[in-house]
């Protein structure tokens, strides 16, 4: 048992003991350690401003990943080194993120700034050749921009990705991979009381036991949401307990026929095999939160957090996922969409946590789709989330359609009798379209709120699920949508 | 003035005097200041209910939530309770009884923490009469201000007469400023009743007056500084004054430095916007499509209160002919006061709805005589004897034929317009539209007094430079400008010239840093400075060195006096020697401007801007998505001062425009909660919502016929309108869908409200 969280700053180690299990991690930079060069701008981890980077060893080397500083909790960074605006630089000489912002004019009033300059550096050190814009556009969807328009940061990416990585951090790769594996253990941590407590557990049976211990704790994977409840809700969680710590948690495996998600996986690690069940599947990942987000963020806690908007659910229902959740040593397996009950309630009993998605993979026989409408493309929370399995033999027939859409009803959906109209249909016939099109309306009694009128929602189902059929049917998604073409994401693929 | 062929720092593309400090978050806002020690923290307490009385208000909790030092009512306010920047009383810093909109501060929480004072603000006990406020602008009926027009020639006559007769209303969205840093201030008390106070604000002299007059002190009492803002656009002209009062309010009360940085959420709430409209026209035109008259309503939501709305709309009114001649015509304005916080300057104050109007009625007439937008609106440009606007001024320095001539070229408007339409004819979801629109900007505070502007210059024994000015900075370079004026004067280099914060005690009674006026009037009054220490040195060169002032010149680092070369430094200290003043306060005033409002007639600007924007989008008629594919710009900045820095202000200004007018969406509910209150709901462009060609060029000329800074024109807010382009390339796509009929689509273009445009184009 370990009484204090240690994480890696500017060379040094610091070890932190009274650790509150509410602080933040941009509140420790600014307010503890007085370094203010990283900015609040919105504190819910949606401006991108106080981006740090937070470096990982892995194989010998140090990885970086953006993370939003104002929903990350301190004691969420054990184990890591937390580079900060300020570190870049050496002594007067501008690191070369930094130096080609200010050759291209990258910043204007400067607040965005250091988060810019954060995720630049972070996909500067995890890419080695020259980087393309659209994976620019991607690793800085996550930080605004109220004043230059972008074109110059972007130019100031492309840039210093066109030139050879030899910073400081690169030359110390292996030395602070060797710091940062010194520091690691295999202890649980416990910071407080058994009134107020931050808790890291080490292993998936003390979770269970502490868990079980504390039924009213708060689980934190990623905090991309319960951080909120923090910054924004000023709820007072005096309990938390980070899974992040959980060996094996956060593995992904691919069992051939299936991936085995555990639920401390992030987005980010679990981004490239949903991309190979199909690459909508990988769009829609590339477009839940921005890199921030996904850094941080899990699947399992997409899922386990009930919300009706959330991106995931809807697809792996639709993939016919499963998901293992366990109460002391009492493990239980469900499809996903039996764990939503009612907005705001899920099939998840006292004590009981989510350890792993089970999500099969498409058979050769199975065409998947997936569509994400937002106001804005990139980390943008779905007005509507359609997703789409259509199983379907040599003839042409729909032996099975699962449809299942987020944004539609109180919880994730699927549309049942949409499903049934399609069954046994030819997937061209468009009288068997039009019937599903008429079952959806009954399926779903969407509502009205800031995102979208109700009536939108719902033209927007019919909209989606037409999309899907006439992709399915042999359109080329060229001529069907605006974004994320199968085939231009083939053809990057390859 | 040196001839403007030989400038050895003005015209130069300078980075951002403070770049390196922003890349390495060295850059100090005012959250970054380090706190004195014993620093409070305050936070906002606001009633629950948009319209209504309060009539219990119990803070026995958040008095006794650990670590509250004070909560502050109005009743602790010793001088005037009003934040409303003409001090009519409209806007208190605290609402007393009468709750005017949800988000109104009725307390201030004072603690250790910022954290603390936050939760403890939410242990308050409301008890209210609720009365059914006026949300929605459709149920708007009372005034902010009477009912304003200008105007000429017999409308309905000319209406009854016109071949063409058109007539429709629709809806263009207000727009939240997102600055990324939020309102903040921190006031530091001083001896003798002085307060200090560090305040993010685009108009330190309001903030000092508005503390003074809270404090019932005089303004001498009060200092007001900023070094600069994480952005203002408008949000920091007169709503900063409101945090800055209260944190002043509790280093009163306290004696203790306090800081007021309010909550992302909280500011979005609690701070006004751009004016939201209803907009009601009017129009008709030849057969052609040469307009004859146009009656238009432009009914503003100003919120609960006036604040600005009296130039903001006003504004709305001179640019609702944009570029447009109308021989005959009527401009009516009603300002609607409803149960929302009261709206508020932004990037084009008002201008940008009017220009959406005049734009809008453009391709009505088009798409209903079925003829490209863009041949419509060269016929109705200003030329030749139709060259006065509405309100009587004549535009004298048009430049709209030949700067959209270059850009229909540079763009390759026709070409791109064929493919478009073939395209359009064999693509079922998708469509494709195109728009070319000009803009046309007037400069100069229509209010006339603000067209005046000061700046204090020294010159020290070792040839630096210390400047100072009444423009504040907010990211716009207007200090690395003003200080390339000066390096320029004194020949030096920029390194020599040392920017400095703005402080209402070394330049007092300054205006806004606001109409884009920054650098026109400041660098102006720097100018003066240089000239009037420069001819005091040049008086101690002649008597000194018998050489004649023609013979002498500034430059390279060196001053060159007839057969003499020495330094800038030498020279000072030859001349301190001799007790000659190396300080000056230099002053300036816009010429030749004029503005009658009760007679609607004078020339309000001494000059326009003028810019175009060709744009091409692609929507999805099934989802009412879309995606901007091409933008090419050609915009007017006069002779640039600094090319790289105006580059910067119109690819901001064009991504702020389209912003607001496709996926920035404010939605209030029937209780009048702001719904769209963060990013996570309120959304501004990213990064990849701008295409790859995303071209943007300066317009040569010899620059403005007007004497202004260097012949510079200035920048800052007309690019915001050449993103009205991408709003009319969404209606030309939807255009497509039938032809000879006009999309019904309001602003902002979402999704859903494209989407609902193409169902009416198949239902119509």
């Amino acid at each position: 048992m370990r009484q204090t969280i240690r994480f890696l700053r500017r060379g040094k180690i610091v070890e932190v003991g009274n650790v509150d299990p509410m602080t933040t991690l941009l509140d420790h930079l600014r307010l503890n350690e007085g370094a203010t060069g990283t900015k609040e701008g919105c504190g819910e981890g949606d401006c991108g401003a106080c981006t740090v980077a937070i470096g990982r060893a892995r194989h010998g080397k140090v990885v970086y990943e953006p993370v939003n500083a104002c929903i990350q909790l301190l004691g969420m960074v054990d184990g890591a080194e937390v580079v900060a605006v300020e570190d870049l630089a050496e002594e007067t000489e501008l690191h070369p993120v930094q130096a080609a912002m200010v050759e291209k004019h990258g910043s204007q009033c400067g607040f965005c700034t250091p988060g810019f300059v954060m995720s630049i550096f972070s996909l500067y050190q995890g890419t080695d050749g020259a980087v393309g814009r659209d994976e620019i556009n991607n690793a800085i969807a996550g930080n605004l921009c109220r004043c230059t328009g972008y074109r110059p940061i972007v130019e100031a990416a492309l840039s210093v990705c066109a030139s050879p990585r030899d910073d400081k951090f690169r030359k110390a790769t292996e030395d602070t991979a060797g710091i940062l594996n010194f520091i690691a253990d295999d202890s649980d941590i416990f910071i407080g009381d058994d009134k107020r407590f931050f808790a890291a557990p080490a292993s998936i049976d003390a979770l269970a036991a502490l868990y079980a211990r504390h039924p009213d704790a708060t689980i934190v994977a990623g905090a991309t949401d319960v951080g909120l409840w923090i910054t924004k809700q000023l709820r007072d969680l005096p309990k938390i307990i980070h899974i992040g710590r959980v060996r094996g948690l956060d593995g992904v495996e691919d069992t051939g026929r299936e991936i085995l998600i555990g639920a401390a996986a992030t987005y980010a690690r679990v981004e490239p095999f949903m991309r190979a069940i199909d690459p909508d599947l990988g769009e829609l990942f590339r477009r839940i939160g921005s890199k921030q987000v996904r850094a941080s963020g899990t699947v399992g806690g997409n899922v386990a957090n009930g919300s009706p908007i959330g991106d995931t659910p809807p697809a792996l229902i639709a993939l016919g996922a499963s998901m293992e959740l366990r109460r002391g040593d009492r493990p239980r397996v469900m499809p996903v969409e039996d764990f939503y009950i009612e907005y705001g309630k899920q099939n998840r009993a006292s004590g009981e946590f989510v350890t792993g998605l089970l999500v099969p993979k498409l058979r050769p026989d199975q065409i998947f789709r997936c569509y994400k409408v937002t106001k804005r493309f990139d980390q943008d929370i779905s007005a509507v989330m359609g997703a789409f399995r259509f199983t379907v033999d040599a003839e042409g027939r729909i032996q099975e359609a699962r449809i299942a859409y987020g944004g539609m009803a109180g919880t994730p959906k699927r549309a049942k009798r949409a499903e049934t109209a399609l069954h046994g249909a030819s997937i061209r016939d468009t009288a068997a379209w039009a019937k599903a099109f008429d079952a959806l309306r009954e399926d779903f009694t969407p509502l009205d709120d800031h995102r979208a009128s109700a009536s939108y929602r719902a033209e927007t189902a019919h909209a989606l699920l037409g999309k899907a059929l006439i992709e399915a049917a042999g359109t080329p998604s060229s001529r069907t949508r605006l974004t994320g073409q199968r085939e231009a994401i083939v053809h990057a693929a390859e | 003035m040196p001839a403007t062929d030989d400038l050895a720092v003005v015209r130069k593309p300078l980075p951002h005097d403070s770049a390196p400090r922003h890349v390495t978050g060295s850059a100090a806002y005012i959250d970054d200041i380090r706190e004195p020690a014993g620093t409070l923290h305050l936070a906002p307490g606001y009633a629950p209910i948009a319209r209504g009385r309060i009539t219990g208000l119990d803070l026995e909790a958040v008095r006794a939530f650990p670590g509250v030092v004070a909560v502050l009512t109005a009743d602790d306010i010793p001088g005037a309770n009003d934040v409303s920047p003409k001090l009519i009383g409209d806007d208190p810093a605290l609402a007393v009884d009468e709750v005017r909109f949800y988000g109104q501060v009725v307390f201030v929480v004072v603690a250790n923490t910022r954290d603390i004072a936050r939760r403890a603000a939410k242990k308050a006990k409301f008890t209210t009469v609720a009365e059914p406020p006026v949300i929605d602008l459709a149920d708007a009926v009372d005034t902010v201000l009477p009912e304003y027009s200008f105007g000429r020639g017999d409308i309905e006559g000319a209406l009854a007469a016109a071949p063409l007769k058109l007539e429709a209303s629709f809806r263009i969205g207000g727009q939240e400023h997102f600055y990324l840093e939020g309102q903040i201030a921190m006031a530091v008390p001083g001896e003798a009743g002085e307060m200090f106070v560090y305040s993010s604000t685009q108009h330190p002299s309001e903030v000092q007056h508005l503390v003074a007059h809270a404090l019932h002190v005089p303004s001498s009492a009060v200092t007001v500084e900023i070094r600069r803002m994480g952005g203002g656009f408008g949000g920091k002209e007169s709503q900063a004054s409101q945090w800055a009062v209260l944190a002043a309010l509790a280093a009163w009360k306290t004696g203790r430095p306090c800081k007021m940085r309010l909550d992302r959420d909280d500011d979005m709430i609690m701070t006004g916007k751009r004016h939201d409209f209803r907009v009601d026209y009017r129009v008709g035109a030849s057969p052609e499509g040469l307009l004859e008259v146009v009656d238009v309503a432009l009914n503003a939501r100003c919120g609960h209160s006036e604040d600005l709305s009296m130039g903001v709309v006003d504004r709305t009114m001179f640019h609702s002919d944009n570029s447009y001649f109308y021989p005959s015509c009527r401009v009516l304005t009603r300002r609607l006061r409803t149960n929302t916080v009261s709206n508020t300057a932004f990037r084009g104050f008002g201008g940008p709805q009017g220009m959406t109007f005049a734009e809008r009625m453009m391709d009505h007439v088009a798409y209903t005589l079925g003829k490209d937008p863009l041949e419509i609106r060269k016929a109705n440009f200003y030329q030749g004897d139709r060259d006065h606007t509405p309100y009587g001024m004549k535009v004298e320095d048009n430049l709209l034929q030949p700067l959209v001539a270059q850009l229909e070229a540079s763009s390759d408007y026709w070409a791109r317009r064929e493919a478009i339409t073939a395209f359009n004819a064999e693509s079922r979801i998708l469509k494709k539209g195109l728009a070319l629109t000009p803009v046309k900007f007037g400069i100069s505070f229509t209010l006339m007094m603000l067209n005046q502007a000061g700046a204090l210059l020294h010159l020290y024994r070792d040839g630096s430079l210390n400047l100072n000015h009444g423009g504040t900075e907010m990211g716009q370079g207007l200090f690395l400008k003003v200080a390339q004026v000066v390096a320029e004067e004194f020949g030096v280099d920029m390194g020599k010239v040392a920017i400095t914060a703005t402080r209402t005690d070394k330049v007092p009674n300054t205006s806004p840093t606001a109409a884009s006026s920054g650098t026109d009037l400041n660098a102006m009054a720097a100018l003066n400075a240089c000239n009037i220490i420069k001819d005091r040195l040049y008086t101690f060169i002649e008597e000194k060195w018998q050489v004649r002032r023609n013979q002498v010149s500034f430059r390279d680092n060196q001053v060159i006096i007839g057969n003499h070369v020495m330094s800038l430094a030498e020279l000072a200290n030859a001349a301190y020697v001799e007790r000659v003043q190396l300080s000056a306060a230099g002053f300036y005033k816009t010429p030749k401007i004029a503005w009658n409002r009760d007679k609607a007639e004078g020339r309000p600007f001494f000059y326009f801007a003028y810019g175009a924007s060709c744009s091409e989008v692609t929507i999805d008629t099934m989802t009412g998505e879309m995606k901007v594919d091409r933008v090419d710009v050609l915009h007017d900045v006069g002779k640039s001062l600094n090319p790289a820095i105006d580059i910067g202000q119109i690819e901001g200004g064009f991504v702020q425009g389209m912003g607001w007018l496709t996926t920035e969406e404010l939605v209030w509910d029937k209780q009048g909660r702001l719904r769209t209150h963060a990013p996570s709901t309120y959304k501004i462009p990213a990064a990849s919502d701008i295409p790859e060609h995303f071209r943007v060029e300066l317009f040569q000329s010899e620059g403005p016929r007007e004497d202004t800074i260097f012949k510079s024109k200035a920048v800052g807010e007309p690019p915001l309108m050449l993103g009205i382009s991408v709003f009319c390339a969404i209606t030309n796509a939807i255009a497509s869908l039938k032809p000879g009929v006009m999309p019904a689509l309001d602003a902002p273009a979402t999704p859903e409200a494209i989407l609902r445009a193409v169902r009416g184009m198949t239902a119509a």
